[in-house]
């Protein structure tokens, strides 16, 4: 087995968890520039995959009634709305004009998010009148499991349920796990979960036993407009790079890439993002790292206090006569 | 879903009430986009802007959750402290809450209670304190089988506990720490085994047990000694190796506050268990463990930053500085009772008082950062333009 805080090869986690000529690692790219939040996806994961209904309940947060990842969601399709428009920006607008020098702070620092209400029968914002009429711009985005390079779920799980698949994905032996909930709070960005009637951690597979078969996962099948798509890494980061060029060329210059980085925090996304906004916009953290990779310095720590500890006993014992 | 998740509707009902104003906006935290007024108040600038589009309250501002009731409102959005600027989608966790409930809290008591108990009772058994070696056996046995039940109880399908023994994981501190368990349950619980020995009858096969229990109970309760420190101190390395922002920062610090709280509470059992006469060593064992945690907890409220602030305020806060004061109160009675034997016994129940305190207080103030978005990503947005920093100025030597 490798050594787990190997961090030399990045792109190949598979060979690394010990596959012997594994296939190609595979994963998402999901371009939320052109998600449409039909939640098709929402339906063919559950479908496929026999994931329970999470209940009825509508959240308040615009068209998300769905709250999170979660273990009975494996897809969430969040949906931000923000008072601007996207594209076609007057010169004249602060927000635009924000958003184009590149402003750090992201470009709704300019606007202050808004909420502009459920769901009517007419889209938010259009009044019937023109001096009513505000201009807004939806985000929505397609979250799913990240399928980590460096998966903290998978270092601290202390049963071997969680494991790495041939295609570099993080899997869930649902026969293993005994629902200690070690992941649930190792993961950097919220995603595996308990499940509560049943007791044990669910999250995406990647459609593990549909990519075996050479199929294509559902939620990727389903989508419509090609938001998420599925395919080897390297070609997927490519087409990726690719699209950002195209929408920076076509005047959006807040298009950026999140997860796709090899060297950031958890060596990369097996899933990452197209996004228009700052990640925590859509409920991701800016900068995620596993937990793990500080686990050398804090047992070091944990020796030094339980040196302490048998000292300060030592000292107790022979320090007085009685 | 997140645990207090409202029962079908209520959020929409609540949702519609205050779009209509008919409640306060207190704590509301359903907001997407920037969060809280910016340093040029723009949230409330343009007079022909949405937020006057908006109905009511929920425009004004600073609706992080559980702050600024309202006051932040436009009008004097340029003169209040801007709060750290901030982003989260309608104001959810980012991260899941801990799983864990207070079963796992109380592990950590139960946990540290009985590494300190086996130190107490190996420092009994060296140095010729039969009673002290008692007590600390008796109470080393009780609190690893009161431990074993706790975690199994937590896990989500207690009968596949022993899944854990599949596999030996250094990655994984849950897995280290269940066979550090594997090895101190049974020597702890032979050595306790081993203080029956004399109620045994001299005769017959149980007069042979009668014999061979006492060095047996030596070995393993030197055994139990050796992975006393090792049961007491992982735990916190368990919390740390997690996302929780207070717990993961935390990490050159709780190992400390673990391993004191463990010595004080077995310090506590001796001063519970044993006449004052003999309590010389329990005394000196509460102010040693009294010092490791004490320093301990005070680095992580002041030496943390922003994720040192769960440690500070609410129900965590509350506990640890209950856990502080018992402790003050358990060494100074110790101290002061060498002579008697009530106030060594309400020393040494405070002592263990304040090891439940401390121990819960950490649990809550890791559970209270992962409930406020900010405590994720301020820190983290923190780290990146640090990262970005350091980058620029190699690129341009």
């Amino acid at each position: 087995m490798a050594d787990p805080y190997d961090r030399s090869d990045p792109q190949d986690p598979a060979s690394g968890a010990g596959w012997v000529e594994a296939p190609p690692r595979m994963g998402f790219f999901t371009d939320t520039s052109v998600c449409i939040g039909c939640k098709a996806c929402e339906v063919a994961c559950k479908e496929w995959n026999g994931v329970p209904t999470s209940g009825l309940d509508l959240l308040g947060m615009s068209y998300d009634n769905t709250g999170a990842l979660t273990a009975n969601s494996w897809r969430h399709v969040a949906f931000v709305e923000q008072p601007r428009p996207a594209g076609h920006r007057p010169a004249a607008d602060p927000a635009g004009a924000a958003a184009a020098t590149g402003d750090p702070a992201g470009p709704a620092s300019a606007t202050g998010g808004e909420f502009l209400g459920m769901p009517a029968a007419g889209p938010p914002g259009r009044t019937g009148s023109a001096q009513g009429r505000t201009d807004f711009r939806w985000l929505m985005m397609s979250d799913v499991c990240k399928h980590c390079t460096r998966a903290g779920c998978l270092d601290v799980c202390p049963t071997g349920a969680l494991f790495r698949t041939e295609f570099g994905t993080v899997v869930v032996q649902e026969d293993i796990c005994n629902g200690c909930g070690y992941c649930v709070s190792a993961c950097p960005y919220g995603v595996i979960d308990r499940r509560a009637d049943d007791g044990r951690a669910w999250k995406c597979t990647l459609c593990y036993d549909r990519i075996g078969a050479g199929m294509t996962p559902a939620c990727a099948q389903a989508c419509p407009t090609e938001s998420i798509q599925y395919g080897q890494l390297d070609e997927l980061r490519e087409r990726a790079a690719a699209r950002v060029a195209t929408l920076h060329e076509r005047g959006v210059p807040e298009a950026r890439l999140y997860g796709h980085d090899p060297h950031d925090g958890v060596g990369g996304d097996g899933a990452f993002f197209l996004l228009l906004d700052e990640p925590e916009v859509y409920g991701l953290p800016p900068d995620p790292q596993v937990t793990t990779h500080d686990l050398p310095k804090m047992w070091r720590r944990a020796g030094v206090a339980a040196l302490a500890m048998a000292a300060g006993a030592v000292v107790a014992f022979l320090g007085g006569r009685r | 879903m997140i645990p207090e998740r409202p029962s079908v509707g209520e959020r929409f009902r609540r949702f519609r009430e205050r779009l209509r104003g008919d409640t306060p906006t207190s704590a509301e935290p359903v907001r997407p986009g920037r969060v809280g007024a910016g340093p040029d108040g723009r949230s409330g600038g343009s007079s022909t802007g949405p937020v006057d589009a908006c109905p009511t309250g929920v425009t004004g501002g600073g609706g992080r959750a559980g702050r600024g009731p309202g006051r932040r409102g436009r009008a004097d959005a340029d003169l209040a402290v801007p709060p750290a600027e901030f982003t989260s989608y309608y104001g959810r966790p980012i991260l899941k809450p801990p799983v864990w409930t207070w079963e796992i809290a109380a592990y950590l008591f139960t946990g540290g209670l009985a590494a300190g108990s086996s130190l107490l009772a190996a420092g009994g058994q060296l140095t010729g304190r039969p009673a002290v070696r008692r007590a600390g056996r008796v109470a080393a046995l009780a609190a690893v089988t009161a431990s074993a039940g706790l975690l199994v109880g937590d896990l989500g399908r207690p009968e596949r506990f022993h899944h854990m023994l599949r596999v030996a994981k250094p990655t994984s501190p849950m897995s280290v720490g269940t066979w550090i368990l594997t090895a101190y349950g049974p020597a702890a619980g032979l050595a306790a085994l081993a203080e029956a020995a004399p109620l045994l009858p001299e005769r017959g096969p149980l007069g042979l047990a009668r014999r061979v229990l006492p060095p047996v109970g030596r070995v393993a309760g030197l055994a139990a000694a050796a992975t006393a420190p090792a049961l007491g101190t992982y735990t916190a390395v368990l919390l740390s190796d997690t996302a929780v922002p207070s717990w993961h920062e935390a990490y050159p610090h709780l190992p400390l506050v673990f391993a004191g709280s463990a010595l004080a509470s077995g310090a506590g059992v001796g001063l519970l268990a044993v006449p004052p006469a003999q309590a010389g060593a329990a005394r000196r064992l509460a102010v040693a463990g009294a010092a490791l945690e004490l320093f301990g907890a005070h680095r992580l409220e002041t030496g943390l930053g922003l994720v040192g602030e769960p440690y500070r305020t609410g129900r965590a806060g509350r506990l640890l500085r209950a856990g502080r004061a018992l402790t003050a109160a358990g060494v100074a009675g110790a101290l002061l009772g060498r002579r008697s034997r009530p106030l060594a016994a309400i020393s040494g129940a405070a002592l263990l008082a304040a090891s439940v305190a401390t121990r819960f207080g950490v649990f809550q103030a890791g559970v209270a950062s992962v409930r406020d978005p900010r405590y994720t990503v301020l820190p983290q947005r923190e780290r990146l333009a640090r990262r970005r920093a350091d980058d620029a100025a190699t690129d341009t030597p």
